[in-house]
């Protein structure tokens, strides 16, 4: 770290640039396989070698989106003729699409899957954050008893087991009917993400100087009104990243969505390994089914990289 | 200045008295979301409180019947039980050794000069915040022995992994690396980058060599920083539960969490499952405790 640098230094530094890059090919290989496998016609996702160079085709995601079945036999050049573009594809790959006795076209379980997925996560990112950020200005701004006790009261229901907390969530859900609801879902996922939010945006608001809302209280707001008018917009940044961490942390939810969701309501974390099934599974379209599913995470992902570390460390690093 | 001050004050209170007071805004503020937390997550841990003191059978309509502390007595006195804790430890162990070196040793590398230094760190970050259900599946494909890329980069054959009593643990521990190792690297990278320049440069006059310079002034001061990502991924590999149940079936990679999913809602042995829900849950929060402090510890910094 001198000023000079001396030749090994250099070296050393070149080393590290070329071990870097490695790593970040290896770390990146599973994410590229994912999605070149996506657009992979089905008989070259499985070869030995693997396939890297091949023509890209949209076959898997039309697949993934329909509900097929074997033909039993070829299509008459009619019927092939007749056929949209998407359907000749499922066609050339040995399947039929299902239509309704309406010819209507049957969709495949994925989209309801995703649609579920998209509910659920965003109502309860809304729920947890809106919650999350009013408690998070209580305990910045205001004197509360055993505040350190409360803040790690809030922290500890987040390190909870889902197992653990499933089996009674399970009985008394059954009991109420909110198995296999969205609502029952979104509840675990606000509780589940509550936590993180009182505690990410806590450290956003404590950032914001109190100056700004006393002296809005000297023109003559009410402290509603400071809140609502000059410190949400002051925090919309924080806001926006915590909003970002919930709607990641319940879109990806597995054990929950797995134990009490089955058909309705059921996300698309267990949805998709439950189409590998037995048998030889159809790797393109798990793979189209999950490169759709992390595609909005990634681009989340790229929004929030400045962030990324203060919400990992629940707000207790900032950079 | 006198009268100035006083119709500040004067205004203040008018402006707070057309409002709501503010202990009852914090109170609105602050209660709602006790009130959520207590009744979604210590009301449901009060109820299985009381069905672990019972032989309850969620798949049955028979009434529960007290126990006492057999289900407890059952659980601790069980070698399988003991042999489910066992695999967790060697889980724990093997996927955070690991992440703890490959992200510790890749932020050492990026806390230097390099290239596109954003782009990359942003690009490594990538696998911890897809879900580990859909991408552990997709490493299924991945570890096929007959057309799996692993096998074929590294020529080793028909190699099996998932399906190997003994490769399977390590399979399930290699993935969570590759999905978690860039947590510790982004804690890390936090800890390296907050350590004084002028350490180093005091180091290179004194000519301290590069073995002195790490272990005397890198590693503890990155210690607290690192403590917080080896607690908080333990505790994480320790609830594992969607990978390993995604990847594998095999019985050496049945984690606690999976023995206690198949109790709960396979074997439906409710009573006992809560049982054991607890004994986790104390764990759980033994370890909680420690990471709570370590996070104060830094903030305070």
């Amino acid at each position: 770290m001198a000023a000079v640098r001396t030749g090994s230094e250099i070296a050393l530094n070149r080393f590290a640039v070329v071990i870097v890059l490695i790593v970040t090919l290896i770390f990146l290989a599973p994410i590229y396989w994912i999605t070149s496998t996506a657009f992979k016609p089905r008989n070259l996702a499985t070869t030995i070698p693997p396939t890297v160079v091949f023509e890209p085709e949209i076959s898997p995601f039309v697949k993934l989106f329909t509900k097929r079945a074997q033909l039993r036999s070829a299509p008459t050049p009619e019927e092939y003729a007749a056929a949209p573009w998407w359907e000749r594809l499922v066609f050339d790959g040995g399947e039929k699409v299902v239509r309704s006795g309406k010819g209507e076209v049957q969709l495949s379980g994925y989209p309801s899957r995703f649609m579920n997925s998209l509910i659920v996560a965003i109502t309860s990112t809304v729920l947890a954050v809106g919650m999350g950020t009013f408690t998070a200005y209580g305990f910045s701004r205001f004197k509360v008893k055993g505040e350190q006790d409360l803040l790690f009261f809030i922290l500890s229901t987040r390190m909870l087991p889902p197992v653990v907390v499933a089996i009674p969530m399970f009985l008394m859900y059954r009991a109420v009917g909110l198995n296999d609801t969205h609502w029952g879902l979104i509840i675990l996922y606000t509780a589940f993400n509550l936590s993180f939010s009182v505690w990410l945006m806590k450290g956003f608001i404590d950032e914001i100087p109190k100056e700004y809302e006393e002296a809005a209280l000297v023109d003559g707001y009410t402290r509603m009104e400071a809140f609502f008018k000059i410190v949400l917009p002051e925090a919309a940044t924080g806001i926006a990243a915590t909003a970002v961490f919930c709607f990641i942390t319940a879109w990806n939810e597995y054990a929950f969505a797995l134990i009490m969701t089955n058909r309705r309501a059921q996300t698309a974390p267990p949805f998709i390994p439950s189409q590998v099934g037995s048998g030889l599974p159809d790797w393109t379209v798990i793979a189209a089914g999950t490169f759709l599913f992390l595609l909005p995470v990634a681009i989340f992902t790229f929004l929030l990289r400045n962030h990324l570390l203060r919400g990992m460390s629940f707000g207790a690093i900032r950079k | 200045m006198a009268t100035a001050v006083m119709t500040t004050l004067d205004q203040r209170t008018r402006a707070a008295s057309r409002g709501m007071s503010d202990i009852s805004i914090r109170n609105l503020f602050i209660i709602p979301t006790i009130l959520f937390l207590i009744v979604f997550n210590i009301f449901p841990l009060l109820y299985s409180l009381y069905y672990s003191f019972t032989d309850f059978r969620a798949s049955t309509n028979a009434p529960a019947n007290f126990v006492g502390l057999q289900n407890y007595r059952e659980l601790l006195n069980d070698p399988f039980i003991w042999s489910n804790f066992a695999i967790t430890a060697q889980y724990v162990i093997v996927s955070v050794t690991g992440q703890v070196l490959v992200g510790f040793g890749v932020a050492m590398l990026l806390n230097r000069d390099i290239p596109f230094k954003g782009l990359i760190t942003t690009l490594l970050l990538l696998p911890m915040m897809l879900s580990m259900a859909v991408v552990g599946l997709f490493w299924k494909l991945l570890y096929d022995p007959s057309w799996g890329v692993i096998n074929y980069a590294l020529g080793l054959g028909n190699f099996e992994w998932l399906a190997n009593p003994k490769m399977a643990l390590y399979a399930v521990a290699i993935t969570d690396i590759w999905m978690w190792s860039p947590f510790v690297m982004l804690l890390s990278l936090a800890g390296l980058s907050a350590v004084p320049k002028h350490l180093y440069e005091a180091a290179a006059i004194d000519r301290a060599g590069s073995f002195y310079t790490f272990f005397r002034i890198t590693l503890p001061l990155v210690a607290p920083i690192l403590m917080i990502a080896i607690i908080f991924r333990t505790m994480e590999a320790f609830k594992t539960f969607d990978l390993a149940y995604i990847l594998t079936s095999q019985p050496t990679t049945e984690v606690i969490s999976i023995r206690l999913y198949k109790m709960a809602f396979q074997e439906w042995q409710t009573g006992r499952s809560c049982a054991l829900a607890y004994i986790v849950l104390i764990m759980v929060i033994a370890i909680t405790n420690i990471y709570v402090k370590y996070l104060n510890k830094v903030k305070e910094r």
